[in-house]
């Protein structure tokens, strides 16, 4: 039993979660391209964030006091203002415009076209920086937010990741909190394949880090391993969250075709085209057929 | 002849004149602007003594950040602590900065909108003896061409000093460039500078010399020797090249109409490149481009490179007669 959220709370985060996974098919769908794996893989841990973890208020986005969530792989992005819908910052309905013109919802997110994205991301490794940056400045006011950075594994093959790793480690920086996101897809193949980044833990350990594992499907272990590093005031942290890419519906789950596809123009071998939106929905409000009835 | 209202020290005089690092200038620049704000913080990538980031770093030690050779993240933690609400001053070699960091500039930093401002050592050829590799003469047209970016290219120390201090404040994206090697300082404390407005520094009516740098030595003593051979140039000191001020080319171009530009850069890309544009939109004249004609320096003197790839006096001289030629 966690100190730090109960069964029942839980239990609301899952079916957040389930409700934001919905969202991301719908909006990925209407925009007819975008990433499909990625964002399914991190629902759990975004949910987990905005709905208990994060410190902030989603009428008052630029609230100055507000922990930072900066996501580093920009191309999750459908995640983020799923959760972000869900959690209150703009209307659920608004998550169909993504990727279209004029829209504040940009393929890769824009600081300054929606309010409460923090940063623009896309291009690769540039966002643990700007994490570091941010800690760092909030650190010299004596600012008592915390810092958050969601990366992926893939991005770890970039210098500049590592670069603000070091800087970290250096200067300390312990309000700031790393999260990967390690499903071992990239867009190629399988990260191992591509170029391996194990032994991770040990890696970043050596740049004086502190390093925890955990299961990112697990409500509870997300956040007691958040709650763990804020406990750490002498380094760094770093929360190496385990996902399985596509989680939530079986036929997408671990395959890294879907890595950059969305519903409808994905791998035909297992659903057709035409089918994968619908019967994605359908897993999903199902739970797997774990509910008979999608109204049960 | 020499405005009155630029205001300028006597550079005739070679016993009197003054030698300093535009480098020198932003060293002072950064205490100055440290002493008026609180926000303003220094990042440096190991260069802290030759980028004249140390004058900072001994009076302000709590707001100094020692990055390590790590340009890309010194750009991206910049952009973090500019996004939080900090005036962060990054320093490099303008070959690595911007020259390595480009893509985390371009992103981080000005798709961001976020203040952070760059200052570039060390470019041009006349670092002389390191190199090809350390002489960035391609970091104007890097920053030129990245929407939001404020581009700065002093003239001296005490116009590098006042764009420092400028640039603090003007709440942009700001990439400001220096050089290594003491030259004449031709400005004083009194000659104006306002951030977008060119100085014209000489007024004639034969050809527009229009610069920015270093070079607006030579740009001034090319035009002091022309006189004697009865052609009357107007010197223009461009050193905001973004934005151009392009009404005070424009009416010099209409007022002479023939225009050499002169830079201690690639010629394509840089000012030339933006004086042309600015020119080909609104009152297009013949123009001479001096600078680098498209390929890498070398090791060398600063005077003899300067000299060897056609920035020197005789050069842009020549370059006027020639364009006066084509009208």
């Amino acid at each position: 039993m966690s100190n730090y959220i109960t069964e029942e709370k839980i239990k609301e985060l899952e079916l957040a979660a389930n409700k934001v996974r919905q969202t991301i098919i719908e909006m990925l769908v209407a925009a007819g391209s975008g990433h499909t794996a990625g964002p399914l893989g991190m629902a759990d841990v975004f949910t987990a964030f905005y709905f208990h973890i994060l410190n902030h208020d989603p009428k008052k986005p630029d609230w100055e006091e507000r922990d930072r969530l900066i996501l580093s792989n920009g191309h999750i992005v459908p995640v983020r203002y799923a959760t972000m819908a869900h959690a209150g910052y703009f209307p659920v309905e608004e998550c169909l415009t993504l990727r279209k013109f004029h829209t504040r919802l940009q393929g890769h997110p824009e600081r300054e076209r929606l309010p409460g994205v923090e940063s623009v991301s896309g291009p690769l490794g540039s966002g643990l920086g700007q994490a570091a940056g941010m800690a760092y400045a909030a650190r010299m006011d004596g600012k008592k937010f915390r810092t958050y950075c969601l990366m992926s594994d893939g991005e770890h093959d970039t210098g500049n990741i590592w670069e603000s790793v070091m800087f970290a480690g250096k200067y300390k920086l312990a309000n700031l909190t790393g999260v990967i996101d390690r499903n071992n897809i990239q867009i190629d193949g399988v990260t191992e394949d591509i170029m391996p980044l194990e032994n991770l833990r040990g890696k970043y350990e050596a740049f004086n880090w502190h390093v925890l594992e955990v299961d990112g499907h697990n409500m509870e272990a997300i956040v007691n391993a958040v709650e763990e590093a804020k406990a750490i005031y002498e380094k760094p942290t770093v929360i190496i969250a385990h996902t399985i890419p596509g989680k939530g519906i079986p036929e997408i789950e671990f395959d890294f075709r879907w890595h950059g596809i969305p519903p409808g123009k994905g791998p035909t071998d297992k659903i057709p085209a035409t089918e994968q939106a619908k019967h994605f929905l359908h897993d999903l409000r199902t739970m797997q057929g774990k509910i008979k009835s999608e109204h049960q | 002849m020499i405005n009155p209202n630029a205001k300028l020290a006597n550079f005739l005089d070679k016993e009197k004149m003054e030698m300093a690092a535009t480098r020198d200038g932003y060293g002072l620049g950064l205490i100055e602007a440290g002493e008026k704000d609180k926000r303003v913080v220094v990042l440096c990538a190991d260069l802290t003594e030759s980028t004249k980031s140390l004058g900072f770093k001994e009076k302000f030690p709590e707001r100094f950040v020692q990055m390590g050779v790590a340009e890309q993240n010194m750009a991206t933690v910049a952009s973090g602590m500019a996004n939080y609400g900090k005036i962060p001053f990054i320093s490099s070699y303008a070959a690595f900065s911007p020259g390595r960091n480009n893509e985390q500039i371009r992103t981080t930093v000005c798709i961001n909108n976020v203040p952070v401002k760059i200052g570039g050592a060390h470019a041009g050829i006349s670092v002389g003896p390191d190199g090809a590799t350390h002489q960035a003469l391609e970091d104007v047209a890097l920053m030129r061409v990245l929407p939001r970016m404020v581009v700065l290219v002093p003239c001296d120390a005490i116009e590098a000093h006042k764009a420092t201090v400028g640039a603090a404040f003007n709440n942009s994206p700001t990439y400001i460039r220096f050089g290594r090697e003491k030259s004449p300082v031709i400005t004083t404390v009194k000659t104006p500078f306002r951030i977008g407005r060119a100085e014209i520094f000489r007024e004639g009516k034969d050809a527009s010399i229009i610069g920015c740098g270093m070079l607006m030595y030579n740009a001034l003593m090319a035009a002091e020797e022309l006189s004697k051979e009865g052609i009357d140039c107007e010197v223009i000191n461009s050193h905001t090249v973004k934005p151009l001020d392009v009404d005070t080319i424009v009416a010099s171009a209409k007022k002479t109409g023939a225009v050499v530009s002169v830079e201690e850069h690639q010629v394509h890309g840089g000012l030339g490149s933006a004086i042309a544009e600015a020119l080909a939109k609104n009152h297009p004249v013949p123009q001479e481009f001096i600078g680098v004609q498209d390929r890498f320096g070398e090791s060398g003197n600063p005077d003899e490179l300067i000299e060897a790839f056609g920035m020197g006096i005789n050069s842009i001289k020549e370059a006027v007669k020639k364009v006066i030629k084509r009208k």
